[in-house]
Formats: structure tokens, sequence, C-alpha cells
């Protein structure tokens, strides 16, 4: 017997209700969109500057009694956070602590970092500092174009290399479905102020990357389809295609999954947010390929006659130049 | 047409053995690690080795690959600094050199400019204001003369520095060309200063690169923290001997034309008014070592090369009884009086130092001046347990999911899903094999995106194994299925890598240090499980096709 997450044969309309899934996927989007503008994301140090300090300590972390011993120094805001996972021993009480980014453009210097170090230790003799950031305002503002910069490009180019290998209505539909994904991946970390630094971004080009991936798998069957069935509707295409890859698209998501969730729950603290984005991502990325590309290809149209000479275009491998 | 000609399984099974076996350094870490910094140490002595090194040597046999996965500054420890170098600190100095120059051409031609006198400046330009402003215009040609023209590849006509005229001054600048040959050579230099000093002290594979325009990124595994490499690096170590004019406590003393006020490094409240130009720089040292002076107390001694040796000899001859002083970065460590003439051309810094302090110095010194102050943007001190401690997670959730991944696949494909699950043990071994081959290093992000290589890499093998599941239910045949399930995924299979590849490009070059490790990790995997998938898995289904040959398939 084999394990099916799927059954044989499933026959689903996707399009149904299409007005309620792209309904659902706009109101999230706007959703995203006013969470980023009212709450706006809760910025690493990557990106806002500023200096962090994780301490560990054989006492339990009292984040009172730390911006108290803190305060006197002036040094503006500082934010600390207690760190939890379950590799820690008993022994084992580690916190972030976050120190807003100081005049000029430099990273903080050596004396406040021991300053801030030395105000721990008063309180807190046991505790240890494993590691000490610090990015200065020049950098980080620079890091977060080069962070724009490199998911648009990164679409950029999807579009066009779709464009080349199938049509301009395909790289359209994936296009949207990405621009959605990136939108609810920002969103989710707006809302829950989730810590946005450098790493989110690489999971944001991987959820892109992601997404695309089962975006063009169901793409090739739908090609696939538009060829062998000339008459049928072009909804119907479509909803074969996605039907007939059902299957694949649920396997590779599951272990995908399976995988992150392994290093979500046992990677460390340290990467759990690039996981995190990468699981939400991964999640939405799947539903969007399905609901989101499928459905703006469905009301884009496709031109269906392949007997033109430029029919070949983007239907073999190959010819992409075309 | 389950063909796969002789040559191409020999060269398919030639591949995976070839990444298996540049990935077995890797399970042997400190074993094969400690040979290879054996085999550094002894290159280093010049071929001399001792029994340690040699035992050390043996750790691990010379004729297997030896090298290794790096892993990043994340998972060791150690420090990492990104420094900006203030570039125009150099401008000041060509503007000095450039004076030197104009000066006796200026003075020659007293009688129709009249006094000349050079207006200090902040900003990198040599501005010069004349007594008599009728004929400035041929002044400024005088020494619009003296500018020589800069090779470039695009600039001709450019000379190195620009004239012009603002009312009774004459202003000199660097043309924009010269001031990029200037940064380049700054950065250039900075870096083959920095790469000295961090040599010196010896620790294991540095980063030290060129970043952007004027910036520098220095990684050093292993170094306790990034203040104790900002004191590494983070002095210029200009050292100058020049002649001192008078000492004083007032630090509001006007110094008068063409000297300095200096303070002192080790009395407060003391300063000493030098003359501009030095008689000797740390650019004529030749070596530097630390001692102890004639009581004991830590001292450096140095040489200089027979240029440095003639000028400090003559100097000291002719001022026999007035001081001169050793300056550090614009302080003065020490002003000795010149007891006698001091051939030969050595010396001994004596100050307050300490042991230790004494030692930096003569690192400092050997090692040379860095062109221009830097500033530091970013740095970062990664604790080494801290980065033990993510190893540790990283190796634990990455058994867990290739685990998980190899159990839901054998579940789901049966006997198909194994051949899956051989594979991609044999893309995970090839992965790592890859990243030892080109030297590649190892991040946090890194293993997350060999994790993520596990979850996806079973995806072309999934496309593949529908579609035969799909094939035959169509009612083909076995074979006949097998072989279009493999010839239709082909081109989902390339479509979708090729896009997630395009992504992993855009990262890897507009990413920066775990991020780009993470591209990287990511870009490799997917070139491990494509060729594993539409090769590997097939070589194993067609050979157990071709011994079984199953009346019926079972996906």
């Amino acid at each position: 017997m084999r394990l099916k997450l799927v059954p044989d044969n499933t026959n689903i309309d996707f399009f149904a209700r299409s007005w309620l899934s792209l309904g659902f996927s706009g109101a999230m989007m706007v959703i995203s969109v006013v969470a980023f503008l009212v709450f706006g994301l809760n910025f690493g140090i990557d990106f806002r500057g500023g200096t962090t300090i994780r301490t560990e300590s054989t006492q339990p972390v009292d984040v009172g009694a730390y911006r108290d011993a803190i305060a006197p120094l002036g040094l503006g805001d500082v934010a600390i956070s207690e760190v939890f996972d379950p590799s820690f021993g008993p022994d084992e009480n580690v916190a972030m602590v976050r120190i807003q980014a100081q005049d000029g453009d430099e990273a903080i210097s050596v004396e406040t970092v021991q300053a801030v170090e030395d105000a721990l230790t008063g309180y807190d003799p046991s505790i240890t500092f494993p590691s000490v950031e610090s990015v200065g305002p020049k950098v980080s503002g620079e890091l977060i174009w080069t962070a724009i910069e490199a998911v648009a490009a990164a679409i950029a180019t999807v579009l066009v290399y779709i464009w080349l290998r199938f049509e301009w209505q395909f790289s359209l539909g994936a296009v949207i479905a990405l621009i959605h994904d990136v939108t609810l991946t920002i969103g989710v970390f707006s809302l829950f102020q989730i810590q946005f630094g450098l790493p989110i971004i690489a999971a944001l080009l991987t959820i892109v990357g992601y997404s695309l991936n089962d975006t063009v798998v169901v793409f090739d069957r739908v090609r696939e389809n538009l060829r062998r069935f000339k008459k049928l509707d072009l909804k119907e295409v479509l909803n074969l295609s996605i039907n007939e890859t059902l299957s694949r698209t649920f396997m590779t998501s599951f272990t995908t999954l399976i995988a992150l969730i392994a290093l979500f729950v046992l990677g460390g603290d340290v990467i759990r947010n690039f996981v995190f984005a990468m699981i939400w991502g991964v999640v939405v990325g799947t539903y969007s390929s399905v609901f989101v590309a499928s459905a703006f290809l469905l009301r884009l149209g496709v031109k269906r006659d392949w007997s033109k000479p430029d029919a070949e275009a983007g239907t073999q491998f190959g010819n992409a130049e075309n | 047409m389950l063909n796969i000609s002789i040559f191409k399984r020999v060269v398919i099974i030639l591949v995976v053995v070839a990444g298996l076996v540049y990935a077995m350094p890797n399970l042997f870490y400190p074993r094969v690690e400690t040979h290879n910094d054996a085999v550094v140490a002894i290159e280093r002595a010049g071929g001399e080795t001792t029994p340690e090194l040699e035992a050390d040597l043996s750790a691990w046999p010379n004729w297997l690959p030896s090298s290794l996965v790096n892993l990043g500054l994340d998972l060791r420890g150690g420090a990492h600094l990104l420094a900006e170098v203030q570039v125009q600190d150099v401008y000041k100095q060509r503007m000095d050199s450039i004076w030197q120059e104009v000066f006796p051409v200026l003075r020659d031609a007293r009688d129709i400019v009249g006094t000349i006198r050079r207006v200090p400046t902040e900003d990198g330009t040599l501005r010069v204001r004349l007594g008599d402003t009728t004929n400035i215009n041929d002044a400024a040609q005088l020494v619009r003369a003296l500018a020589t023209p800069v090779v470039t590849i695009t600039g001709t006509g450019s000379t190195n520095f620009t004239v012009n005229v603002e009312g009774d001054e004459i202003v000199v600048e660097l043309s924009e060309a010269e001031k990029l040959a200037t940064d380049d050579r700054t950065i250039q230099q900075s870096l083959e200063i920095i790469r000295r000093r961090v040599d010196e002290v010896g620790t294991r594979e540095p980063t030290i690169q060129r970043q952007g325009e004027d910036r520098i990124l220095i990684q050093v595994p292993g170094l306790g923290s990034a203040d104790e490499l900002k004191a590494l690096i983070g002095t210029t170590a200009q050292l100058t001997f020049q002649p001192v004019v008078s000492r004083t406590t007032d630090p509001n003393q006007a110094p008068g034309p063409n000297n300095t006020l200096m303070p002192s490094i080790d009395e407060e409240g003391v300063y000493y008014v030098l003359e501009d130009v030095p008689v000797v720089t740390g650019e004529d040292l030749v070596d530097a070592q630390p001692s102890f002076d004639q009581n004991g107390r830590p001292a450096v001694n140095f040489r200089f090369n027979p240029h440095g040796a003639r000028l400090f000899g003559d100097y000291t001859a002719e001022n026999v009884g007035s001081p001169f002083a050793i300056v550090l970065d614009n302080e003065v460590i020490s002003a000795p009086r010149i007891n006698e003439h001091i051939p030969g051309g050595s010396g001994i810094i004596t100050g307050n130092f300490n042991v230790e302090e004494s030692t930096n110095l003569a690192v400092l010194l050997r090692a040379g001046a860095l062109p221009a102050e830097m500033t530091f943007l970013e740095e970062r001190t990664i604790g080494p347990e801290l980065g033990a401690d993510s190893i540790a997670a990283g190796e634990i959730a990455s058994v867990v999911a290739f685990a998980g991944v190899l159990i839901f696949m054998a579940l789901s494909y049966g006997w198909f899903g194994i051949i899956a699950n051989i594979a991609l043990i044999l893309n995970v071994a090839m992965l790592f094999g890859l990243l030892s081959a080109i030297g590649a290093t190892l991040t946090l992000p890194g293993i997350a995106g060999i994790v993520l290589t596990i979850g996806m890499a079973v995806d072309a093998n999934v496309l593949v194994f529908e579609r035969i599941r799909e094939e035959l239910k169509n009612k083909r045949g076995p074979a006949r299925a097998i072989d279009l399930g493999y010839e239709k995924a082909l081109s989902a299979i390339i479509d979708a890598n090729i896009t997630t590849f395009l992504t992993a490009g855009i990262l890897f070059i507009m990413g920066s240090g775990p991020v780009r490790g993470f591209a990287v990790t990511l870009g490799l995997g997917l070139i491990t499980s494509v060729f594993t998938a539409i090769f590997v898995t097939r070589l194993i289904v067609v050979i157990w096709f071709e011994r079984r040959r199953p009346k019926t398939l079972e996906v």
C-alpha cells in the first residue's frame, strides 16, 4: 500500500469559486500592506543600524534588571528580549540586548560595548557574551536598498525567463503570484513584528524561487495540455493540468515542509525567523501557484493557435531564443 | 528505449564517485584540518618539519583529497569588520608633495608674484596666496606646467592636478582621474598592509577583501573579538622622526609656520612643537623587533634601509645636542636628545610600554603603515561556543530532516522511493564534495540551504515518478512508461530549476556574507539534484529494469 496525500484521479474545479480565492488573496494583500504601513517592519540591526549583544548566563534572565543596569549609560533606545530554545539546558539563559545606532556613520565604539558588558556583568557576574554585532547607519541604509534591488531583480529576471519560455500571459500570472507571496510574507513579519534581518531577504528570494518552481510545473503541464486538447476550454485545460500535477505539488511541498519544520524546531534560535519565513513562503507559494497564478492566466487568456509559424516559441526546450 | 550507453554509464558513475571522494574529508573534519594546518606550517617554515608537525601531517594521507568545506564565521566563531578607508586622507599628503614642487618654481618667480604663502586647507586642495596678483594667471600657468599627464583607459589629456585662480589664491586640486587612481592605490596598499598584519598574528584562513569603492572586509576566524582585530588593524602606524622646535604645556600655542603641535603619548598635558617635514619615516624601516632597553623596560628595536640610515646618520651628525621626536600617528612617543652621531641606521624606541604593547608596535612597524585612516562601519564578534552550538543544532536538524524525507518517500513510492532516497543521499554527498572542491564557505543560512535542498531535491524525482504513474494509468507498458516519464518530465524539471537557479544567482551577486553562503549552497544543490534526478536515478532504474524485467510496475 502506498501513502497518498492526494487521491488518484482528482477532478476538482479550482475556478468554481475563483472570485472567492482571488478576493481572499486580494484581502490578504491589502491587510499586509496596511500592516506594513501601520506597524512597519521590526528591522534588525542589518537594516537600521545599531548593536545586538547576545548574553548567556546561568542565572535566569531578568529583563527589567538588565534594563536598569544599562539605563545609566544613556544609549537611547535599548530593547532586551529573552530567547527561548528547546536545545537550551537549565543553565543556559539567553537574552538579546539591542541598542540603537549611535551618532555618526560608524559601528558602535569599543568603549560603549565594554561599558554595556561591564554594566551587565555588574548585575550578574556569571554572564557571558557569545556574540556582539554592530552595524553603522551608513551601511544599514545601503543594505536596505541592496535588498530591495535584489528582490526586484529576481522578479524581473523571472518575468523575462518565463516570457521567453512560455507566453507573456504566463509570465504575468507567475509574477503576480510572486508579488502576492512576497507581500504576504512581509505582511506576516509586520503583523507579528518578527525581526526582519538580512537573512530574511534570502528567505524572500527563496520563496520567490520555490513558488516559481511550483508555478512553472503547473504551467508546463498547461502548455502541454493546450497542445493536446486544442478544442478544450482554457478553464478545463487549467483545471485538468492542476489536477494532474496536484499529487506532485503536495508531495514536494510536503517533503520540503518536513525538512523545514525539522530545521525550525531543532535548528536553534539563530535561524528560526529565517526558517519561519521559508515555511510560510512554501505554504503561500503552493497556494498561489494554483489560486493566483493560474487564476490570472485564466483571466488573461492564452493564444491557442499553435499552427502559426511562431507557435514553436517556447514549446520546446532549446528554442527559447526564438 | 531504456538504453544508456556504456560510455554514459561510466561517466555518470565516475562523477558520482568523484563527488563522494571529495566529500569524504568532511567526515573526518578535525583530522583533515590538523593535516592541512601542518602542511601550511611546513610550507611557511620553508620545508623544515618537526616531529609534532610530522605527526599532524600523518593524520590524513597525502594522496587523498584534503579540501574541506570552510566554516563561516557564524559557525566557527571569530571577528568580522567592515572598514571604510578614508581615501581623502591621502590627498593631503599628495598636496604636501606637490607643494614641495610648486614652492621652488614660485620662489624663482618672486619678482612677479610677490610673497608666497600656503593657506591651510581641510578639503584636500592646495591654496597658495600671492602678494602680487597682477600676474597671477602667469603664475598659475607656471604651476600648471608642473602637472603630468595621467594614463587612463578613457581619460585622454587629463593631468594629475588642475590649477585654478580664485581671488588672490592659486588653487591646486587633484583631477578626477588622478583621484580615482590614488584611491585605488590607497585601497590596494591598505589591503596589503592589513593582510601582512593579520598574517603576523597567524590565524587560519582570514578573509581580507575589497568591497565596493573604498571598503575592506576583514574576517578572521578564531580571533577572540572584533576589538582585538580593530586594535591590530585600526592603527595607522605612521612612524616619523621629526625635529623638535620646543616643548610646551599650552595646547593652544601657535606652532608657527611649517610647524605642528603634537601631544605627548605618555605625559599628560605636554605638547611638542615639531617641524612639519620629517627627517625619516617608517617607510624606510626594514625591521622592528620587541626588545628591552638598558633599564630592562620593554622597547622596540628598529633598523633603517640604507636610504633611511643615511638620512638619519646625517641628521644626527648635524644636530648633536638637540632633541628629536619619535612620532606615531601624530602622537609623540618620546623626544630624546641626540647625544652623538648615530651611524649604522639602527636605533631603539623607548617609551612607557608594557611587553604586549612593544610587541604590537613591532608588528605594526614591520608590516608598514596604512596609507590612510579607517573607520569601522560594521563589526561582529561571534563566540566559538555559539558557532559550535549552531553546528550541533544544524546537524541534528539535518539528520531529522533527512530521515523524515527518506521515510516519507519510501512510504509514498515504495521501491522507487528507495531509489529516490539513494539518489538523495548521493546528492547531499555530492553537494558537499562540490562545496569542498571549490572551497566554498558554509554558513548557518548555508546549512538551511542544504536542508532546503534535501526537501526540494526530491522534487525532480517526484515529477518523474508522478509522470510514470500517469503513463501507467494510460495503459503503457512498464518500459514505455518509465521512458515517457523521464522524457515528459524533463521540460518541467529544467524550467523549474532554472528559474530557482536564477534567483540563487541574483542572491549570490547582490548578497553578502551569510546570504551569499546560502545562495551558493542553494545553487549548487540545484545542480546536483538535477544531475542525480535525470542521470543517477535513471541509471539505477534502468539497471534494475534490465535485471528484473518486471511485467507490471507499481510506482
